[in-house]
């Protein structure tokens, strides 16, 4: 039987009703890593088998002995490597943390466990989860199960692509950016990034903190829900988690959609980026929507052009600082010291300690995350900190607001998750300014705390992955599944595995 | 009054450690003294991924102290990251609060050094809470070996109680941060350990010098590492005498050179210039995103009203107007603490005289503890049992002296007075035995009496010792008062 | 504005990052596009508009004053790239 195809939901309900032991399925999707990863690149670390098994006996003896799991208890999961996790290092694709063992797990990472879900393993990502292709990943780029010469996206790119790719039901990113929606969109599957403060960031290692959202990946959009239903919920060591009652998120998933008022920005489907393939999969999805009962309306965002500026001063910004304990002191990446470099410490003017620090950190982190460390310095630095960092505050308080009008008019936003399919590996990495361009449909739900999600949405002619984006108000993500199952139901897309055989 | 050829200007930046059982964001103890680095947790240490989470007690103390500074709480505070790279600082920044501190401009009334019965005013800019690096700890002899970093202290509340310079002397300094200290423990808001660190200053200071009818100001000195209320004085004492000179020698004024930090070197008993990079300064300060807002409601202030007490000026003013001391007493008293005050307040309730009572707490009371290494609340006699002797030397039933020796008693005895006095064998003699006595005495030594009454009034003094050595119990100021009043009827 | 190779000395320091000297100029520029990028963000009027540092309104988060267990010493230590077993050790300021 291929599992790798059926909902995680119904593949739980299996396990739960010993239609198949969590044994059998962690054996066959911790078999499929094997197989492929050595094409794709996906993983950072993977557990060993026995400790998959072990992980996975233990579920089954929990199910033998009658005890009532989580619909998702035996699912195996992979997880980003910037979620923190015991028994692994957690590195942040980064030389910085290559060997980094935190001793705790992040809030969501516990809540999974204690699902009885069987992690295997951490995905490959840009370093510090700064990219939009896996390709600023210090360990080895990742790719597009699709078509191997191109990116997988990012940062959670390789969260993706053991998706795509059949290697785990489901996965775990963060999107600070897009980094869940944009990879989910490269390799033909579903990720939601949660309103701000639903998901705990505590254990989430910071790039951008009032940004950063941790988000789900499956082939289906129950799937999802249920991944959410998990990790969603205050959490006493995160201030800014939100303490509010987490509705029931699929029991409203199959709710008909008569009446529901969905804004396509205007300014997201004139942009003049906009492939013209993605451009018809929206229209398409309009198309469907207006089918299943729902209104279509226009509205506008006038401030969404400046929401990549907007971003690419605030998350470096905010990174800068995040970035600062990377010390090379208490943990991390150090330096050998020669003696070469402590006589150098007198030609440079530093001493042995900020030589050591100096070094280190030069080292240890990549040229993407360097040069925002630096633009995010030279943001919040005096007398320039009211120019930059300042008015970025305004303006996404702007770009917020728009926001907030649009949804007095509409109920969900529809439009593209990111401009073009999976670019080429290399195309972009030399151009930053272009590379950040591509972030203009996904940034803005970051800034302004909102969820969102990335729907597979059919293929290019020449086979590659394309999709949609929902957005929805604040805590509306029961809303925002509702809407992505019954266009999954309504044939948007047909889950797929890329075949790698 | 002002000798010197310029005004001292001084304004103090101290920080106090907040009597809290945990940190400002994380649940690891502040116990002071723990092995280096066993009170720390994923949060204080800067691990990735660790969020920070307020201190609700930090809050309540800070707003306590806030309010018995006369400062104005804040209705919204929050939080910044000041951002600096050393190792004993684990995250790279500190997370204080720049713009939008918990508690903005106030004041405080201390005792004038230079007439101790009226008060000066130090004006407060504000109070901000932050976090405390760790210790760092060099190799002060070759200064090659790794430097060693201990981060238990590293996340420890502080609030940061910065004064306008209106101080215009070191002594005036001193007297401040004596009160400061003061009204911190009274508060309980601090245990104000200087030598743990619990309260650390430092000092701006620079002179106004007239000039032609102008004040030329020079430049603003930050003297750090003021490890005590001497080094306090002794810094800004040298400090006013250096800047002096090298205005005289250079010229050089406020406008001519920015803000420098020198650090106190105690044992030189000199400041000296610290090393700084001039990019060391730019803190870029932002908004701490992993922390949210705090707003102060009219509740969280009642809840701090209520258990504001009495403050040492208070106390003193109490003192000295309800109670009669002079200011010199009442101070001394207060500034034994609130325990003291209230041990006070407990003799003169049970009826013996106010002044009285200072004196023997003054004398014998603090002479015991200081010998004995006692806190008030040890003291073994209770301000009732205490109040009780002191009435009974009120009304002569015994004299100073017995009771001295009922005292000494009591140290070491949990006995009532009358029964203190039986078991020393002290009786009170009745007027007719004293009177029998003193007659006595005039019979067994007209040469004395002659002396005496030829108006040498010392003569008197060697009948005292013969009239105990007939009857222990003998009053000697009653003896005294009879046989004068008797030579004088001769 | 015009960004100096001074200016972009002075952030990397204040960074505590060098830059060889053969990759400068890559860097430099790459730096001066993207800042070339963000100052459009000039443009936009944001008279009277209030900062938003935070995405969601959450406001007065504290805990209650109690002790939780610290790590246990070495594995506070375990991750240090140099320690005496008792100490975080990092080279001497002074050289």
């Amino acid at each position: 039987m291929q599992l790798e195809i059926l909902s995680a939901v119904q593949l739980g309900a299996m396990i739960a009703k010993r239609e198949v032991s969590c044994r059998e399925v962690s054996k066959y999707f911790l078999d499929r890593v094997h197989q492929f990863d050595s094409i794709v690149s996906a993983m950072v670390n993977v557990f060993d088998e026995a400790t998959v098994m072990e992980q996975a006996d233990q579920v089954d003896s929990r199910i033998l002995g009658g005890e009532k799991l989580s619909p998702l208890a035996g699912l195996p999961i992979t997880i980003k490597d910037v979620l923190c996790l015991e028994g692994l290092p957690t590195t942040c694709s980064s030389k910085m943390l290559q060997n980094f063992r935190p001793p705790y797990n992040a809030t969501s990472v516990q809540r999974l466990i204690d699902a009885g879900m069987i992690v295997l393993g951490k995905t490959n990502m840009d370093e510090f989860a700064m990219g939009s292709s896996t390709e600023n990943s210090a360990f080895f780029p990742s790719r597009n199960p699709w078509a191997l010469d191109r990116t997988p996206g990012g940062s959670s790119g390789g969260s993706a692509v053991t998706v795509a790719a059949g290697m785990s039901p489901l996965s775990i990113g963060s999107d600070t950016g897009g980094s869940v929606r944009q990879p989910a969109a490269f390799c033909g599957v579903c990720g939601l990034k949660p309103t701000y403060g639903l998901v705990s960031r505590f254990g989430l290692i910071a790039f951008a903190s009032s940004l950063d959202q941790v988000g789900p990946f499956a082939h289906h959009v129950e799937d999802l829900a249920a991944v959410l239903q998990v990790i969603a919920g205050h959490d006493p060591r995160d201030s800014t988690s939100l303490n509010v009652a987490i509705p029931d998120l699929t029991s409203g998933l199959n709710a008909p959609l008569k009446g529901l008022r969905v804004g396509v920005v205007r300014e997201h489907q004139d942009h003049p980026a906009l492939d013209p393939e993605i451009s018809k999969a929206v229209q398409a999805t309009q198309k469907l929507l207006q089918s299943l009962g729902a209104t279509i309306e226009e509205v506008h965002l006038p401030n969404s052009r400046h929401s990549v500026a907007t971003y690419y001063v605030i998350a470096p910004c905010e990174a800068s600082s995040n970035l600062a304990r990377y010390e090379a002191a208490h943990y991390g990446y150090r330096a050998r010291m020669t003696t070469e470099a402590s006589s150098k410490s007198s030609t440079s003017g530093r001493n042995p300690l900020e030589e050591m620090m100096v070094v280190s950190r030069s080292q240890g982190l990549g040229e993407e995350v360097k040069r925002r460390i630096m633009l995010g310095t030279f943001a919040l630095s005096a007398g320039y900190s009211d120019a930059y960092y300042k008015q970025a505050l305004k303006v996404r308080r702007l770009i917020a607001n728009d926001y907030q009008q649009a949804f007095q008019k509409v109920d969900v936003l529809l439009g593209p998750a990111f401009p073009t399919p999976a670019f080429r590996l290399g195309e972009k990495i030399d151009d930053p300014v272009q590379m950040y361009l591509g972030d203009q449909f996904t940034v803005e739900a970051n800034l302004a705390g909102i969820p969102a999600m990335s729907l597979p949405a059919g293929f290019t002619r020449d086979g590659l992955p394309l999709a949609i984006q929902l957005q929805a108000p604040q805590l509306q993500e029961a809303r925002l599944l509702n809407v992505g199952h019954q266009l999954q139901r309504a044939g948007l897309f047909e889950p797929k595995i890329a075949g790698l055989v | 009054m002002n000798q010197t050829p310029y005004r001292l200007v001084v304004g103090l930046e101290v920080h106090v450690q907040l009597s809290t059982e945990t940190k400002l964001f994380c649940g690891c103890s502040t116990t002071f003294g723990a092995p280096p680095n066993t009170q720390v947790c994923p949060v204080c240490l800067g691990l990735p991924g660790s969020l920070p989470v307020l201190n609700e007690k930090a809050v309540q103390l800070a707003i306590r102290t806030g309010l018995a500074l006369n400062c104005k709480i804040a209705e919204v505070t929050k939080w910044d990251r000041k951002n600096y790279f050393y190792p004993d600082l684990p995250k790279g920044y500190q997370i204080s609060q720049f713009d939008q501190p918990i508690c903005g401009e106030g004041y405080l009334d201390f005792p004038d050094p230079d007439a101790p019965e009226t008060t000066q005013r130090v004006r407060l800019i504000r109070a901000h809470l932050e976090e405390d690096a760790g210790k760092s700890m060099h190799d002060e002899v070759h200064g090659r070996a790794d430097s060693k970093i201990d981060l238990n202290r590293t996340g420890t509340p502080l609030l940061e109680i910065v004064s306008f310079p209106d101080l215009t002397s070191a002594a005036a300094a001193k007297a401040y941060l004596t009160e400061l200290r003061l009204l911190l423990t009274y508060l309980g808001v601090s245990d104000c350990n200087m030598q743990e660190g619990s309260l650390r200053a430092d000092a701006n200071v620079n002179l106004h010098i007239p000039v032609d009818g102008n004040d030329i100001a020079t430049p603003i000195v930050e003297v750090k590492n003021l490890n005590s209320f001497r080094a306090v004085e002794r810094a800004i004492q040298y400090e006013a005498g250096r800047q002096f000179e090298l205005w005289k020698q250079t010229g050089k004024t406020i406008k001519d050179a920015p803000k420098q930090t020198r650090g106190w070197d105690d044992e030189a008993g000199v400041t000296k210039a610290q090393r700084e990079k001039e990019e060391s300064a730019d803190y870029r300060y932002f908004p701490d995103p992993d922390l949210v807002p705090l707003r102060v409601t009219e509740a969280m202030l009642s809840q701090q009203k209520v258990v504001l007490g009495e403050s040492p000026s208070a106390a003193r003013n109490r003192l000295q107007v309800n109670l009669g001391l002079k200011p010199y007493d009442a101070d001394v008293i207060v500034s034994q603490g609130q325990s003291m005050v209230a041990y006070f307040d407990g003799v003169v309730a049970g009826g013996a005289d106010p002044k009285r009572s200072s004196n023997w707490i003054q004398q014998d009371v603090m002479r015991t503890l200081k010998e004995n290494d006692l806190s008030v609340e040890q003291f073994p006699i209770s301000a009732a049992r205490l109040s009780e002797l002191l009435r009974a030397i009120d009304a002569s039933v015994v004299d100073n002296t017995r009771g001295k020796s009922i005292f000494q008693y009591l140290l070491e005895h949990d006995a009532t007075i009358p029964d203190a006095m039986a078991a020393l064998g002290i009786v009170q003699v009745d007027s007719s035995e004293i009177e029998t006595l003193c007659k006595e005495l005039i019979d067994e030594n007209p040469k004395v009496i002659a002396e005496a009454r030829a108006g040498n009034a010392k003569a008197l003094g060697s009948l005292i010792g013969a009239a105990r050595k007939k009857n222990a119990n003998a009053d000697a100021k009653v003896v005294r008062e009879l046989l004068q009043k008797m030579i004088d009827a001769m | 504005m015009n960004v100096s190779r001074e200016d972009i000395l002075k952030v990397a320091s204040l960074s505590k990052l060098e830059l060889a000297e053969a990759e400068f100029e890559v860097v430099a520029s790459k730096f001066r596009n993207v800042l070339a990028f963000v100052e459009q963000l000039n443009e936009v009027d944001t008279t009277g508009v209030e900062e938003m540092a935070h995405p969601v309104d959450v406001h007065t988060v504290t805990r209650s004053d109690t002790l939780q267990e610290s790590l246990d010493h070495d594995v506070a230590l375990s991750n240090a790239p140099k320690s005496d077993g008792e100490f975080f050790l990092v080279p001497p300021v002074l050289g």
